[in-house]
């Protein structure tokens, strides 16, 4: 660069003064000033619009019509809500089984991944990097997800019947996944096997952040304990990491489905794990009832935003 | 409370007790194991011969390892007519396509973000943060419906382009590039005469390469378990994943072959990972919430 540096300092662009002009007219100008900025973002923000931002805004429009993807959408105002939430009594087990995944997965993989995090932090750094990888490498591939099914295959050769078997608990072999008392708890567990995702890997950043000599600092000023010194010291330091990890957490713990997909089945036995999402996949992808599977499009992205920003709201509250 | 200090990560540690530490180790023995046996079993599993593998009861070790399985694997769907290696060139030419993609149109989308201020920058990285409060089920029906409008239904595209746009690791750089790049170094470049993209290019993205490690690890992580989708019909456009779900339901005689095809699925992104750890643990360290 340094070839072209002589001479062209002129060349840059200088911020145009705000004194003179209205609101948009410096707006509009601002906007002249950086077109390449534009230029620059726009295939990433018209692929992300395109494909996120749209779909939610079609989705509530579309929840309010009928429409099979063949004839043009009618309106229909609320009456697929009516009928979600009134005539539809699977979807309200598939509610109930959301909730069940979302409050059994979201705090407890949060916390797993929080203390998990902190007690590692202690290790050497060698170690440390080997014991991350142990508890990380579940939620790397899905394709894991399949050796539980053969720990949990439903004849004796299945390694949890075998020794079920043999310890004279039961004597025949249990269909884990065909039964409906052990389908949701086996998929709650995979599920938090998985789980230990990018919300792990942001805590252990923010760790790493935590300036070390506010520990002793503190040791000085009276804490006690590491627990003390976890509440005064450390949480205050990684608050941003731990808002980002619970976004993270809960947006996963609504997202299991594809776990009961794996283990159980589509659908699962009675629709004992039958959750929104593949209420969803029902309706959507099988059926075509495109305003009906929207509305539940719909109502899975009010619950989904609606528990981030509860959470989020609470957790900012901790520790002021 | 213990009275000597001892050194661990940090230079002095105090206020530990022995009970303390004698909990945590027991905490991570217990838990380390719920979360290692599966993966363990899975290798073990994949290196039984076939005999060992109908072993009544299943062992939890191998007596006779062999990589047979591995190669069974290439035999093992001899009634689809696709060969398995179609799978395998499948998965990896929309990880690495949709991975590439999503790097190059990210980086430049998070370096505009937060290092040049245009107007509804804020605003458009706002719709980025809350699209990590939601997921792709949401979306899924409305984009079946673009994908069919742009003709994009069973072609590789349907799964690469959407990728491209992937938010994670935009968001993940975008807040790595606000403490990551130095505006004085930027600024200097501008009144040199540097335009912004060979700012972005020579300047801003050498500078944050612990966030596109991050970004390269997370969205190839997610393409390479791609399995079933619905964009996706013809056999021989079908993934990896999917493959291996075929395997699976074979039951205990597909064992050994199926733990084996999860175990490949599994090295590769675990290779990733392992190979860019520290630089992933340096970008979480920006990771957060605030504009």
């Amino acid at each position: 660069m340094s070839e072209n540096a002589v001479g062209k300092s002129t060349k840059a662009p200088k911020p145009v003064a705000r004194k003179e002009m209205t609101k948009w007219q410096w707006t509009w100008k601002e906007m002249k000033r950086n077109y390449a900025a534009y230029l620059m973002c726009a295939p990433y923000f018209l692929i992300f619009f395109m494909f996120t931002v749209l779909p939610v805004i079609l989705s509530v429009f579309f929840s309010f019509t009928v429409f099979n993807m063949i004839e043009p959408p009618k309106w229909y105002g609320l009456n697929n809500y009516m009928r979600l939430f009134l005539d539809d009594e699977i979807f309200i087990q598939a509610i109930m089984n959301t909730l069940v995944f979302a409050v059994m997965t979201g705090p407890v993989s949060y916390l797993l991944s929080l203390f998990t995090a902190w007690f590692i932090n202690e290790l050497p750094p060698k170690i440390r990097a080997v014991v991350t990888l142990i508890f990380y490498a579940p939620s790397l591939s899905t394709g894991m997800t399949f050796i539980w099914k053969i720990l949990f295959d439903g004849d004796s050769y299945g390694y949890a019947n075998s020794i079920l078997m043999r310890l004279d608990i039961i004597q025949a072999p249990i269909q884990f996944f065909q039964n409906e008392t052990y389908v949701m708890p086996l998929c709650i567990i995979v599920a938090l096997w998985t789980s230990l995702g990018v919300s792990f890997l942001s805590f252990i950043g923010g760790l790493q952040t935590v300036p070390k000599d506010q520990f002793e600092a503190a040791a000085v000023d009276g804490i006690k304990n590491r627990w003390q010194e976890l509440w005064y010291v450390t949480l205050p330091n990684m608050k941003q990491q731990m808002l980002f990890g619970a976004v993270m957490a809960i947006t996963q713990s609504f997202n299991f489905g594809t776990v009961v997909n794996d283990l159980a089945g589509f659908p699962s036995v009675n629709y004992c794990a039958h959750t929104i999402m593949h209420h969803l996949q029902d309706y959507g992808g099988q059926r075509f009832e495109v305003g009906y599977s929207s509305a539940i499009a719909v109502v899975l992205f009010i619950m989904m935003i609606g528990s981030n920003m509860l959470v989020n709201k609470i957790l900012n509250k901790v520790g002021q | 409370m213990s009275k000597k200090l001892r050194t661990r990560n940090h230079k002095v540690v105090l206020n530990r007790s022995a009970g303390g530490d004698f909990g945590i180790t027991v905490f991570l023995v217990v838990f380390g194991a719920f979360m290692f046996i599966p993966l363990y079993y899975a290798i073990v599993q994949s290196l039984k011969p076939l005999d060992e593998l109908w072993n009544y009861p299943p062992k939890f070790y191998v007596v006779k390892p062999t990589f047979s399985n591995f190669g069974d694997m290439f035999k093992s769907m001899s009634s689809s007519w696709v060969p398995f290696s179609r799978y395998i060139f499948n998965t990896v030419l929309i990880s690495v396509g949709g991975t590439f993609g999503n790097l190059f149109l990210g980086s430049l989308a998070a370096y505009t973000v937060s290092k040049i201020k245009f107007p509804g920058r804020n605003m458009l990285f706002s719709a980025v943060r809350l699209s990590l409060m939601f997921t792709a089920t949401v979306t899924a029906i409305v984009n079946y419906m673009t994908m069919s409008a742009l003709g994009l239904v069973d072609t590789y595209w349907a799964l690469i382009i959407p990728a491209w746009g992937a938010t994670l690791g935009m968001f993940l750089m975008r807040q790595f590039m606000v403490s990551g790049i130095s505006d004085a170094v930027l600024e200097s470049a501008r009144l040199d005469g540097s335009s912004e993209l060979r700012t972005y290019w020579t300047i801003a993205m050498p500078m944050v390469k612990p966030a596109w490690l991050t970004l390269i690890v997370y969205s190839f992580k997610d393409l390479w378990n791609t399995g079933a989708s619905t964009y996706i019909q013809s056999e021989q456009l079908k993934t990896f994943n999917y493959a291996i779900s075929q395997i699976v339901s074979g039951g205990i005689a597909r064992a050994g072959v199926g733990a084996a095809a999860a175990v490949v699925m599994l090295i590769v992104p675990v290779t990733v990972f392992v190979i860019s750890q520290s630089n992933i643990v340096e970008t979480m360290s920006t990771s957060g919430m605030k504009d």
